[in-house]
């Protein structure tokens, strides 16, 4: 059952870092170190979310159902059993399409009023 | 690493489990990365901001979890709720109110610079202290050393006529050097100097003197008034707080130079201020000034026979009466406090036991025991919270009504405020009372051995947690005896005093002051011209059959104490002693209705020309003339040598819980006509009326202005006014504590209710077997009287022997009422009975109820 739109406008915005982490498991299941590369190196270094952060905010989407925890596990010899897998959710996937139509809603607006450089 | 590790613990134990290794392995990466001393102590500070940071949201985010969760499982059970909120308000508000008194009154410094060294100096005699003669306190303050500097001062009612309406008010007369040993600065104009002294004529205004008689006008500096028809110029303003010696002072006035140089050493009527040298303490200085007292007593051996010296703190300064009467409220706050909390936490104890089930659902869903404990405290913070708001509030109404025991004495407002310190007591009280009492059955409820004893499915069970149920209940029955037995005792102590006679009838007589000023009435002609007008007009009145003048309402005004010299004594070396003097005009006994033993009273024809007429007490006949006719008999008194004319019965004149002095009353014809003397005029008019007193007000102050319109009507009461008044603030505490008592008794009794509930139900299968094998209710109901009787008695015992101990402490305040006082406690055993058997009947009659059939098939 698709959530409702009233379901997923309470996520939204999403905190930064939220975004960034739903986007690092949009294509493949990751550990937490490796949403921290993702998010660095796709970000050129700009972003670099402390472990802090990091795992407050899983625990957050773990709770609010936007991620959840896979069993499935890579290869033993590149695993780390210490190590969690998380996967992106329906409900995850739908939140961060929400908000990045949210943000594209933005930027369009901006651009209207002449506030984005380059094409109009 | 280690220090990561430490660092982590400031995440909550679930977060840290769950998610510590990963964080520590990324920090070793990290760590491995970074080389050199500065990267290394960046990598640390980003690190410690990172966790503290996270740390607080991890946490925000559990508590409003636990919250949200919390407001909901409380709204589930509205009763407990409303109860738990409840009792916790008690408490707290009991609490914050005592606390609240009581700090104003005995802890916070009193609002002058460098307080704590400030002292009151004293004459020290073998019954106490008494006032200080101007030339001693000329002598200790050249010879002493201990001091940076003394002052004295003395406050007297008098009239201030300016612009408006006369108006009766006191005044503080004080030595030029009195202000500043206190420290103050004007908030207007100057303080006094000796040239004041000299040349008298100045005045400097309280700061609501100044609003209400003068708007605060900015030229107020330069004006001119009278106060006792004497001319004065305003030369300061204190400032809005400042208020000495009491909070009643309008004004202050410099000390008269005959007085300053008044060599009569006897002549005690002066207070003396000291300000402690700094790094000079009280020890050092009562020692020194014991010292100087006996200097000064070898050169005047006689006068000064058996006077020493005392210096205490001016904070001290308080009667030790008002002290015990304070910290007995504060006692028995925070009785009720214990016993607020052994309730709730016996609440709290008996809700998670029901909640076991639930508990051990969420256990088997992953919630860790911390969770578990973490959710039971933040309910009881919730609970703690909201009643500490509540508390507060009934705090914040009560404290007025507490205001009576603040004594008049004290340089202090009339009325503590609830400042935040207050606010904060109460907060911390609440929460460590929330979360201690919200803890401790969390803890029980949850532990694992309880969890595991569930999981068997065990009903009997719970032995150990109806002991700790138990023993609350016992610890609240404890609590409430001593509450019962002191409130007990403080009321027939009361009963006691106020049964004492004053010696006089106080029922049906009202009394006002009307001023005198001089210079305009300082002439005898004068003043009786007054007395007879007024006298004749209010006797007239509908409903009076007497009235009169004295200079000094007994219970109402004290002083006017003499040595007393009987005729053929003149020569003892020992210090006379004194008897209390009063002028009256005649029918004062009759209006007082205090009885005439023998002679006459003062009359009409007592005038200056004749033998100087004195009227005297019982107890002054017993103490110069036993077994002698004393009429007739003569002795020397204040200026004169007086005549004995009459004999009338004692009066309590310094209160109902004090032997005072025998009493002189002399001619109102025959006070000395000089200035100084206005003191000694009678100027209370009492009426004794058929009527209700007080509604002659009017007509009196009609007739008072129809004779003279400057003439100020105050003070206006009722004799039983004045006697109720000074056991006030006894009044007062014991209602309060009387209050206390209630809530302590019926919190004691929904504990026992409590326990035995509980004991019932978890016990219906076993009574269910019983009744089945044929018991009778009656035997059911005596087994659960008989755990009833077993709790109170497990209370009272301990109780009885702590009540005890506290009416030990505070015999002081128990007027001769013994500690051990068998009508109280026999009173207190009754109503702990009916405490028990209330508590116990709903439990019984359920016990009785029990269906056998269906007890037996609870179990399968």
């Amino acid at each position: 059952m698709p959530p409702a739109a009233a379901d997923i406008d309470r996520f939204l915005p999403l905190p930064p870092a939220t975004f960034h982490i739903l986007i690092a498991l949009a294509k493949e299941d990751r550990h937490g170190y490796a949403v921290m590369q993702e998010i660095e190196e796709r970000t050129d270094g700009a972003i670099r979310l402390s472990a802090g952060t990091l795992y407050r905010s899983i625990q957050r989407m773990l709770e609010q159902g936007l991620i959840r925890e896979t069993r499935k596990r890579p290869a033993p010899e590149l695993d780390d059993e210490r190590r969690r897998y998380y996967r992106i959710t329906p409900l995850g996937e739908v939140v961060a399409r929400a908000e990045a139509r949210r943000m594209a809603e933005l930027v369009r607006m901006a651009r209207a009023q002449g506030l984005v450089l380059g094409t109009t | 690493m280690r220090l990561y590790r430490a660092l982590l613990r400031l995440f909550p134990t679930a977060f840290r489990e769950e998610y510590g290794d990963e964080m520590s392995a990324i920090f070793r990466m990290r760590a491995r990365q970074t080389t050199g001393a500065l990267p290394t102590l960046g990598l640390w500070a980003v690190t410690v901001e990172d966790i503290v940071r996270n740390a607080i949201v991890v946490h925000w985010d559990a508590l409003q979890q636990d919250l949200r969760y919390a407001v909901r499982a409380l709204a589930r059970t509205p009763g407990f709720f409303a109860t738990a909120i409840l009792v916790t308000a008690l408490g707290i508000g009991a609490n914050t109110a005592a606390f609240s008194v009581a700090d104003f009154v005995l802890v916070r410094p009193l609002p002058y610079a460098h307080a704590d060294r400030l002292v009151k100096l004293a004459e020290r005699t073998d019954d106490g202290t008494n006032q200080v003669s101007p030339a001693l306190y000329q002598r200790w303050r050249t010879t002493s050393s201990s001091f940076d500097d003394m002052g004295a001062y003395y406050t007297n009612g008098v009239n201030l006529v300016g612009d408006g309406e006369p108006q009766r008010l006191d005044e503080a007369v004080v030595t030029a050097s009195l202000l500043p040993t206190l420290g103050v600065q004007p908030l207007r104009g100057r303080l006094f100097t000796t040239a004041d002294e000299h040349d008298g004529g100045t005045i400097i205004l309280s700061y609501g003197l100044w609003q209400s008689r003068f708007g605060g006008a900015d030229d107020v500096i330069g004006r001119r008034l009278l106060t006792d028809g004497a001319p004065r110029e305003v030369i300061g303003v204190m400032p809005r707080d400042f208020r000495f010696p009491n909070r009643d002072v309008a004004f202050w006035t410099p000390m008269p130079l005959d007085q300053l140089r008044d060599e009569e050493i006897t002549n005690t009527y002066w207070e003396v201020l000291g300000r402690l040298r700094p790094g000079t303490s009280v020890e050092r200085a009562r020692t020194e000034m014991d010292a100087v007292s006996r200097r000064i007593r070898e050169q005047y051996p006689k006068e000064l026979d058996g006077i020493g010296s005392s210096v205490v703190r001016l904070r001290d300064e308080l009667s030790s009466q008002s002290r015990t009467l304070l910290l007995a409220l504060c006692a028995a706050a925070a009785c009720v406090l214990l016993i607020a909390c052994a309730n709730l936490a016996s609440l709290l104890l008996a809700r998670y036991l029901r909640r076991k089930r639930e508990f051990l659902v969420r256990a088997a869903l992953g919630a860790g025991r911390e969770r578990l404990i973490r959710q039971c405290i933040t309910e009881s913070l919730v609970i703690a919270v909201l009643g500490g708001a509540l508390g507060i509030a009934l705090a914040i109404i009560s404290v007025p009504l507490l205001t009576r025991l603040i004594p008049a004495t004290l340089p202090i407002a009339k009325s503590p405020t609830i400042d935040g310190r207050i606010v904060l007591f109460a907060a911390l009280l609440s929460t460590v009372t929330g979360v201690i009492f919200g803890a401790l059955p969390a803890w029980r409820a949850s532990n694992a051995r309880d969890m595991s004893e569930l999981r068997e499915g065990t009903r009997a069970g719970g032995g150990q947690r109806e002991r700790v149920r138990a023993a609350l209940v016992v610890v609240e029955v404890t609590a409430s005896v001593v509450l019962l037995v002191s409130a007990g005792l403080l009321l027939r102590a009361l009963a006691r005093i106020q049964a004492t006679d004053p010696g006089f009838q106080s029922a049906h007589v009202l009394a006002v002051r009307t001023a005198l000023p001089v210079p305009k009435y300082d002439s005898v002609t004068r003043r009786v011209a007054l007395y007879e007008d007024v006298l004749r007009e209010v006797r007239a009145l509908p409903g009076v059959s007497s009235a009169a003048y004295i200079s000094g309402l007994p219970l109402a005004s004290g002083g006017a104490v003499w040595p007393v010299v009987p005729e053929g004594q003149e020569s003892a070396t020992t210090r006379p002693a004194s008897a209390i003097s009063r002028y009256v005009t005649p029918g004062y006994f009759r209006t007082l209705a205090i009885p005439l033993v023998r002679g006459r009273d003062v009359s009409d024809a007592d005038i200056g020309s004749r033998p100087w007429a004195a009227v005297v007490s019982e107890s002054f006949v017993r103490r110069y003339w036993p077994n002698e006719d004393p009429i007739g008999k003569r002795f020397k008194f204040l200026t004169d040598t007086r005549t004995v004319v009459g004999v009338v019965g004692d009066v309590r004149v310094r209160g109902l819980e004090r032997t005072n002095e025998p009493q002189v009353y002399l001619s109102y014809r025959q006070v000395p006509d000089t200035g100084a003397a206005s003191f000694f005029y009678p100027k209370e008019l009492v009426i004794r009326s058929s009527t209700p007193p007080v509604a002659l007000t009017a007509a009196v102050r009609r007739i008072v202005h129809r004779v003279d319109p400057d003439q100020p009507v105050s003070n206006v009461r009722t004799m039983d006014d004045i006697v109720s008044d000074v056991t006030a603030a006894r009044a007062t505490q014991v209602r309060v504590l009387g209050a206390f008592a209630f809530v302590a008794f019926l919190l004691a009794a929904v504990g026992i209710h409590g326990v035995l509930s509980y004991s019932v139900s978890s016990r219906s299968r076993e009574i269910g077997v019983r009744m089945a094998l044929g018991a009778q209710p009656r035997s059911v109901v005596r087994m659960v009287l008989r755990q009833a009787v077993v709790l109170a008695a497990a209370g009272v015992l301990p109780g009885v022997l702590l009540a005890y101990v506290a009416g030990r402490a505070m015999q002081g305040l128990l007027a001769g009422i013994k500690p051990a006082d068998l009508e109280t406690f026999g009173a207190v055993a009754v109503l702990c009975l009916v405490m028990t058997v209330a508590g116990s009947l709903a439990p019984a009659l359920r016990a009785v109820r029990v269906d056998p059939a269906t007890a037996l098939r609870m179990d399968g």
